[in-house]
């Protein structure tokens, strides 16, 4: 995608920046805590040099001394968070017939949401068409419906689409009701029928829509098409965690999806390769869209061997 | 009130009075208030670990609780039959019954009102529902309708009191200081005068006639939870009115159970005669009559068709995992009370009670099957999840829970029962008036 370079610079520099306070942190300084705010200003330079990128992209020498960790991630407010990116409409394609069921989209969408065990926003599902047909399988995430069934029955607008086409959700107005998950014909949503599982330091962190952490007890969980990484211009942890590439990721705008090493024009793929998107008729119009399963990478039996149930 | 044995003014206060619990009532009360404690400690369960403590998981999300709301939504729709319909119609012999109908929806609504609330995940945000409610989740409409029909109960149940308020602050040393003093508090502005008799009726009329279309409102609101989403088993246009048949025949199985209790317990016999169990029996049989039609019209044509998303779910339904809760469902719900009550012998007022009863356990279990069959059987298979997200059986907190809440439903109606008349008494003393001139 070409308007990621951008986004991806700045979040290198912002990258290296940190990697560089951290190095700083780690040599003992005599004078003041260069972390302390307005250290900067009475830091006194230790004559040692780091090489950085600047936002120009030239290689420029600062001091150690006068280095200041950056934020991995700027939070967004709440209300930034249910506005989403103005111009895109993100979409993804699912190529069922690169998936082995190796469920590493799986296990990395897990650990970017801190989820607990047992629980998934992806689910891989061996699946079959008609008893003559083999079987394939088909990973399912949230479908970002552009008709939400599951926003139109929130009570309280909990959960809500954003202009970019994600749909999302605000646990701290969740009163877990969970009637979205009665509505939802695609049984993506989970509950957090317990308290979750977190670190301390992420459980007491103010809640964050685009990150969906931390989960709170009580409220709805689900894929969130990383809406953080899509602002910064990056990919799903589902899609790049995939060997096969089986997911592309994209803005429909821009009508180029990405799998992190190809990038298609959408609409040939979705025309040439016969998209189709899950249980059309019910008129819910998915963002999600699948490409069957011809001319596979793998036979079924490949991935049958990771598909122990989990108890 | 046959023409033949007149009652005297006074004896038939005598009758009528509240009385102070016997031996057996103070046994029932304290064992009721058992089971709600039992029932709160189990909710503090609850509270304190989550909806963890249940056996609800991603699946199925709804459980008995919805099923038991969906339950006290329908025996509450009974003060709209025996008070509004049977007052509009000018059907005299149900005056005596109307006070036992309009305590038991009273009482039903509250709970399902709390039992609602003992469903949220988050209850603690249940004010969200006021400062950030849309008007486009049926959620909202069912709070809505919800708050109107209790109000509407309340004072349907106040008005026609006031008259026997003032009958009642005649007897001081019987009713006692506390009671003495809150009948005080809600009825001593009642002097009966005509006006004021005017006004009473003119409001109880007014009452009548707009509980009817909010009780068709909130049963139907209530099947549109369900109907509103896509899910095979939900997606019924039948289901408005499958619910408001259903909630009518529940409705009076309960009314006929507690015309039966109240006539042992305090010896009404001369009230609550043979023949109005004779009368309820033929509405009950003509409801559940009705109300298999529904079913028939519910399951038929999917069943005819079979269509791949409803497949799995009427196989389960009527040959698999639950058909013997469906059938058994069906048989007590509607068809042995039908065949029961069909009879002449079957209307005496034991057989009557019975029907009752077991209109109230189909009914119960049909609530059930409502909600759980229809979960399990999603569009997409349930694949990549746990064991336990795969079968639903409630867990001793949810017993615990939903027999509280029933238990809380007869506690409400027996402490009415022993402040209020059971039997309007003024009501009684004019109409005995009226037929015996």
């Amino acid at each position: 995608m070409e308007q990621e370079n951008s986004p991806r610079r700045d979040f290198l520099l912002a990258g290296l920046a940190a990697a560089g306070g951290l190095l700083a942190a780690c040599t003992p300084s005599k004078d003041k805590d260069p972390f302390e705010a307005g250290a900067v200003e009475t830091a006194r330079a230790s004559g040692k040099k780091v090489k950085l990128l600047s936002v120009d992209g030239e290689v420029i020498e600062v001091d150690e001394a006068f280095l200041k960790p950056v934020p991995h991630l700027p939070p967004v407010s709440n209300s930034e968070a249910r506005l989403g990116i103005p111009g895109k409409k993100f979409v993804m394609v699912i190529d069922l017939s690169r998936c082995k069921n190796l469920k590493k989209c799986q296990s990395a969408c897990n650990h970017a949401h801190q989820l607990n065990p047992g629980e998934n926003w992806i689910k891989v599902e061996p699946m079959q068409d008609a008893g003559n047909t083999a079987p394939f399988w088909e990973p399912t995430t949230c479908m970002h419906c552009d008709d939400p069934p599951c926003v139109k029955v929130c009570p309280v607008d909990a959960t809500f689409k954003r202009q970019d086409g994600i749909v999302l959700i605000d646990s701290d107005r969740c009163i877990g009701c969970r009637f979205c998950m009665a509505a939802c014909p695609y049984s993506t949503r989970v509950f957090n029928w317990g308290e979750p599982d977190l670190p301390a330091e992420v459980a007491s962190q103010p809640y964050s829509a685009e990150t969906s952490i931390p989960q709170k007890k009580g409220t709805v969980g689900k894929c969130d098409f990383c809406a953080d990484m899509t602002r910064e211009g990056m990919l799903p942890h589902c899609v790049s965690a995939c060997p096969n590439g089986v997911f592309a990721f994209g803005d429909m705008n821009e009508d180029s999806v990405t799998n992190g090493a190809e990038t298609f024009r959408f609409s040939e793929l979705i025309r040439d390769k016969a998209g189709y998107r899950l249980m059309e008729d019910l008129g819910t119009k998915p963002s999600v869209y699948y490409l069957p399963p011809v001319n596979r990478n793998f036979p079924f039996q490949s991935g049958l061997e990771n598909d122990k149930q989990p108890s | 009130m046959e023409n033949s044995d007149l009652i005297a003014e006074d004896k038939i206060i005598q009758d009528l009075l509240p009385q102070k619990f016997g031996k057996w009532g103070k046994i029932w009360t304290a064992a009721l208030v058992v089971v709600c404690l039992i029932g709160a400690f189990a909710y503090y369960r609850q509270l304190r670990y989550g909806l963890v403590v249940t056996a609800m998981r991603d699946y199925v999300s709804w459980g008995i609780y919805i099923s038991n709301f969906v339950f006290f939504v329908a025996i509450s729709l009974v003060g709209s039959l025996i008070t509004a319909i049977f007052r509009l119609a000018g059907v005299k012999w149900g005056s005596p019954l109307t006070r036992i109908a309009e305590i038991i929806a009273v009482a039903a609504i509250i709970f399902a009102a709390i039992i609602i609330i003992v469903d949220m995940g988050s209850p603690e945000r249940f004010y969200f529902l006021f400062t950030h409610g849309r008007i486009q989740s049926p959620i909202i409409w069912d709070v809505i309708v919800i708050t109107t029909y209790f109000f509407i109960s309340i004072l349907l149940l106040y008005y026609p009191l006031l008259p026997d308020m003032k009958i009642l602050l005649r007897f001081r040393e019987r009713s006692g200081e506390g009671l003495h003093k809150f009948y005080k508090f809600i009825g001593s502005f009642w002097q009966g005068t005509a006006a004021q008799f005017r006004l009473s009726e003119k409001a109880i009329n007014m009452l009548c006639i707009a509980i009817i279309p909010v009780a068709f409102t909130i049963h139907t609101v209530t099947s549109w939870l369900f109907a509103t989403t896509y899910r095979p088993g939900w997606d019924s246009t039948n289901f408005g009115a499958y619910f408001i048949a259903g909630a009518f025949l529940v409705g009076a199985g309960a009314v006929v159970v507690a015309m039966y209790v109240f006539r042992k317990a305090y010896h009404l016999e001369k009230y609550i005669t043979e023949s109005h169990f004779e009368k309820m029996g033929r509405i009950l049989v003509l409801l559940a009559m009705l109300y298999l039609y529904f079913n028939v019209n519910e399951f038929l044509t999917p069943f005819f068709k079979m269509k791949e998303s409803e497949a799995a779910y009427l196989n389960g339904l009527f040959s698999g995992d639950f058909s013997a809760v469906f059938w058994f469902a069906i048989l007590t719900g509607m068809i042995v009370p039908t065949i029961i009550l069909l009879f002449k012998k079957g209307r005496k007022p034991l057989p009557v009670m019975i029907s009752g009863i077991l209109v109230i356990i189909g009914a119960w279990f049909k609530r059930y099957l409502i909600v759980t069959p229809t979960l399990l059987h999603p569009f997409l298979p349930m694949h990549d999840v746990p064991a336990s997200y795969r079968h639903y059986y409630p867990s001793w907190e949810e017993w615990a829970i939903t027999m509280g809440s029933l238990a809380g439903t007869l506690l409400v109606i027996t402490i009415l029962v022993r402040i209020f008349p059971i039997i309007p008494i003024q009501e009684t003393i004019i109409e005995q008036h009226e037929t015996g001139k």
